[in-house]
């Protein structure tokens, strides 16, 4: 774009691959959209929109439910995408993946059954401080019913979880621990491996909030062995309306379903009800069908590119801003933890991160700004929010090099 | 001046910049310029929650006029705010409770006014307008 040297990205030809993704070469206020809001949500490659208008104009049919020829094809295509997903992230059974929508949906449900099985009076639930309020008010909501207590992991000011605590707060009392993988405010790679296994020498079984995590890390679900897992297809290039809860088969037999309603039954009477099988039994009702198979469609996108690559450019891309972000007078970052992924919070001096966000946007940068759902994590700095940076693999360190002057030039208005 | 004028004046005022960055340099400023609000008002009960930005009003009645004071933390938002005072502060209350407000629109800042926008000027704007009810009613009586 501006720099005078040749900008090196990383081995993926991104200028190639940015093309398969129509909105990147939008403008907005007559300039090049610069899009580093991939935290809220991700663009979608060519490939995932062609599946979505596919489905309506080929084969669009309610599944699991007709003989007729188009509900078997749409059927098919479904449960195509859902082995798809399941090979993704290498769950056991294909049946063990739920469709959502969305992680919000899928940590509902768990608080919601899980808790309503095995929460009572006095039990815990562990948390972390750096939470998304998805996965904080649905555990509150099922604790206050259940006369249970939400314990929070503590951090430190890296925006780290404290281990220590955290081997102190893991009791026998703690019936499921929630934890994020990534922090999307802070972008913080949490221990998670470390965690599952000490939870699981007590037989405590754990969540992880992967909504920031799917996109840039593989995942090995068995390896992981974490006994649920959600994420939501719209940050992972998937439409939006769709997402995954993984668990493990031996839960989600055990508990109870969430909603009621169409394709979850065997056998319905007014006496009583028999629940169909997994993954059914939590698929209550008509799903989100183009979505899911233009979610599987997103997979294969991310798979064809290759997931290594994915997170070594991104890695770069990081790496690079974060370097550049330094470099800039007065800006502290809001988090700075020694594993991160994704996203990069900062502050400049005292300008409110709503101005600066502002005048990023009329520069046509598009940044979040607030406090990302995590109320508590910003009480934890006394900020009343950050601007985050996030990048997806499409993201250039020309990008970089723009958001950078754009702060520049913010700061000589505002300062 | 009345509501009119004093949103004609503006639009006129913003008519002379030819970028952005002018018409932002000259928000920020009117930002920083005005204390606007005495630090006693600045309590909670004034407060209007925008989802991002506070924003502060505290509302006088005074011989048939309302006085509006007003206060952000964002400085965007600040001279945002403080332009919506100058319109509508020292009207009377029934002009306040039916004041079209077309200004934002004109000086191409309508997306401030969006309900998109988490800034809290669209919720001081109600809240204005609420003052201006509430008082009329009260020289009804
Ligand atoms: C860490 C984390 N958890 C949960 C969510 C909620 O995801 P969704 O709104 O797609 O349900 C998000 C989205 O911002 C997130 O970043």
């Amino acid at each position: 774009m501006t720099n005078s040297e040749p900008i090196t990205d990383s081995a993926l030809d991104i200028e190639k691959i940015r093309k398969d993704f129509p909105i990147l070469q939008t403008k907005v206020y007559g300039r090049p959209l610069i899009y580093l809001d991939n935290a809220a949500t991700t663009q979608k490659p060519r490939a995932v929109l062609q599946s979505l208008e596919n489905y309506y104009t080929q084969y669009n049919s309610n599944v699991h439910r007709g003989v007729h020829f188009l509900s078997q094809q749409a059927t098919e295509a479904y449960e195509e995408a859902r082995k798809k997903i399941a090979a993704y992230i290498n769950a056991r059974f294909d049946h063990e993946i739920i469709f959502t929508k969305g992680t919000t949906n899928g940590i509902n449900l768990v608080a919601s059954s899980f808790g309503r099985k095995y929460l009572k009076e006095g039990d815990e639930v562990l948390i972390s401080a750096m939470e998304h309020h998805s996965n904080i008010v649905p555990w509150q909501l099922i604790c206050e019913e259940k006369g249970a207590v939400l314990k929070v992991i503590p951090i430190n000011e890296q925006g780290e979880l404290k281990m220590d605590a955290f081997d102190e707060l893991l009791t026998k009392k703690v019936k499921i621990a929630a934890i994020t993988y990534v922090s999307n405010s802070l972008g913080t790679v949490n221990p998670i491996r470390e965690i599952i296994q000490k939870a699981q020498a007590l037989n405590i079984p754990v969540l992880i909030d992967a909504a920031q995590a799917i996109q840039h890390i593989p995942i090995d679900i068995q390896q992981l062995d974490a006994d649920f897992l959600a994420f939501s297809g719209h940050k992972i290039y998937g439409p939006t309306g769709v997402g995954v809860l993984y668990g493990k088969e031996k839960w989600l037999n055990e508990m109870p379903p969430y909603e009621g309603g169409g394709d979850m039954i065997k056998n319905v009477t007014f006496a009583k009800t028999t629940y169909n099988e997994l993954p059914f039994k939590f698929e209550a009702g008509t799903p989100d069908i183009s979505g899911g198979i233009a979610l599987g469609a997103a997979i294969d996108y991310i798979q064809h590119i290759g997931v290594a690559a994915i997170q070594q450019a991104e890695e770069e891309v990081v790496a690079y801003a974060y370097g550049r972000l330094s470099a800039i007078p007065s800006l502290r970052f809001i988090g700075d933890a020694q594993h991160r992924s994704g996203a990069i919070s900062f502050l400049i001096g005292n300008i409110h991160p709503y101005d600066l966000g502002e005048i990023l946007d009329k520069q046509s940068i598009a940044v979040r700004t607030g406090h990302h759902c995590t109320q508590p994590l910003m009480d934890f700095f006394h900020i009343p929010g950050t601007v985050r940076a996030s990048f997806a693999f499409y993201n250039t360190k020309a990008e970089v090099d723009e958001l950078v002057k754009g702060i520049e030039k913010a700061k000589r208005m505002l300062e | 001046m009345t509501i009119k004028e004093q949103q004609d004046t503006i639009i006129e005022e913003f008519s002379f910049f030819t970028d952005w960055t002018e018409k932002y340099e000259y928000i920020i400023q009117l930002g920083k310029d005005l204390p606007l609000i005495d630090e006693q008002y600045k309590k909670e009960e004034n407060l209007i929650r925008g989802c991002q930005s506070k924003v502060w009003l505290h509302a006088e009645h005074k011989e048939g006029k309302i006085y509006f004071t007003a206060d952000s933390d964002a400085v965007i938002t600040k001279g945002l705010v403080s332009m919506v005072v100058r319109v509508l502060s020292g009207q009377s209350p029934n002009d306040i409770a039916g004041a079209a407000i077309y200004f934002v629109d004109a000086i191409g800042l309508k997306n401030h006014l969006s309900l998109t926008r988490s800034n809290g000027l669209l919720s001081m704007l109600k809240q204005m307008k609420m003052y201006g009810v509430a008082f009329r009613n009260l020289e009804m009586r």
